[in-house]
């Protein structure tokens, strides 16, 4: 399977996911900015980052950049986007995702190891992750706490659109594991259609065991089932 | 002609910085503070004729200025 991983003045996380991408035995190629085109991309990884310095507000320039143009279209014709961190945010700007994140309720950057629970596995980025296993992947952010209206939450929740949530180590949604005041401890979601998901966290950090946690790379195990059970599908 | 976009955060998100601000000013000892809100403050120099600045600056505004999932504005024309 064939990765576009994008890349805005001040992304830094890319080079991280097409590390875990490879790693991961897949292939994986950057995409600038300023291109129209993904390539021949299987699926889209929009990474973490700064993406123009965070300037206005977190991912408003980038989502009007061209690339984001070509993105748009691939999630439109139901293709797999996976947005990391700053990546997050630029989907949410970009109308892809609901919501929006904003500025962490203690004001502090959080730089440091937490742990997830996977709210649905019914999912294209969730599907080979074992039922009741808490993922402890790092976080890295500033504006993370993530925020929606009431009507909003409501169609995540009736929809099974929020695939991970802080815990803590054993799996309590507690406000003390929440570390940026997240409306119902959201780390993740994924759209509607389920093609286009977004997370806080960094599974891409989380792929070898010599990084202190290889349970990211059950999240890119999801979404490599997924491209193949869309290749089969496909075949047959 | 000069624009004014005065961009604040809605009412029902929560504006840390609007209450860090607010515990500040109250132990430097100013009373009767009720609520503090941080926001932002744009000003764009432009030509061309009010309203159809004014439209098209609402419009930026909408899109791009502010995010209307977390914010409101003000647009003023002068």
């Amino acid at each position: 399977m064939n990765f576009a991983v994008l890349q805005f003045p001040a992304s830094n996380c890319d080079q991280d996911a097409i590390y875990a991408v490879r790693a991961l035995g897949h292939s994986a190629h950057y995409v600038w900015h300023k291109e129209n085109s993904l390539g021949n991309a299987d699926a889209v990884i929009v990474p973490g980052g700064f993406s123009y310095g965070d300037y206005l507000r977190c991912g408003a320039i980038a989502r009007f950049s061209p690339v984001m143009q070509a993105v748009k279209q691939f999630a439109d014709n139901g293709g797999i986007v996976l947005g990391v961190c700053n990546g997050f945010q630029v989907l949410t700007e970009a109308g892809l995702l609901p919501g929006a994140l904003v500025r962490n309720r203690d004001l502090q950057f959080h730089c440091e190891h937490i742990f997830l629970k996977t709210a649905t596995t019914d999912s294209l980025f969730t599907n080979q992750i074992p039922a009741g296993k808490i993922l402890r992947v790092p976080i890295a952010h500033g504006e993370g706490c993530y925020f929606a209206d009431d009507a909003t939450l409501e169609k995540l929740k009736t929809n099974n659109q929020i695939l991970w949530q802080y815990c803590d180590a054993t799996g309590n949604l507690t406000d003390k594991s929440n570390p940026n005041g997240a409306l119902l401890n959201i780390a993740g979601i994924c759209n509607e259609r389920r093609n286009v998901a977004g997370l806080m966290p960094h599974p891409e950090r989380a792929c070898e065991p010599i990084l202190g946690s290889d349970d990211g790379k059950l999240i890119f195990e999801s979404i490599f089932a997924a491209l193949q059970n869309k290749a089969t599908a496909k075949a047959a | 002609m000069k624009a004014k976009i005065i961009v604040t955060p809605k009412k029902a998100v929560v504006d840390p910085q609007g209450k860090t601000v607010q515990t500040a000013l109250e132990q430097m000892g100013h009373r009767g503070i009720k609520a503090v809100h941080v926001g932002k403050y744009l000003e764009i120099e432009l030509d061309g004729d009010k309203e159809s600045a004014r439209k098209s600056l609402d419009e930026a505004c909408h899109k791009f200025l502010s995010n209307p999932v977390i914010e409101d504005y003000k647009l003023e024309i002068e």
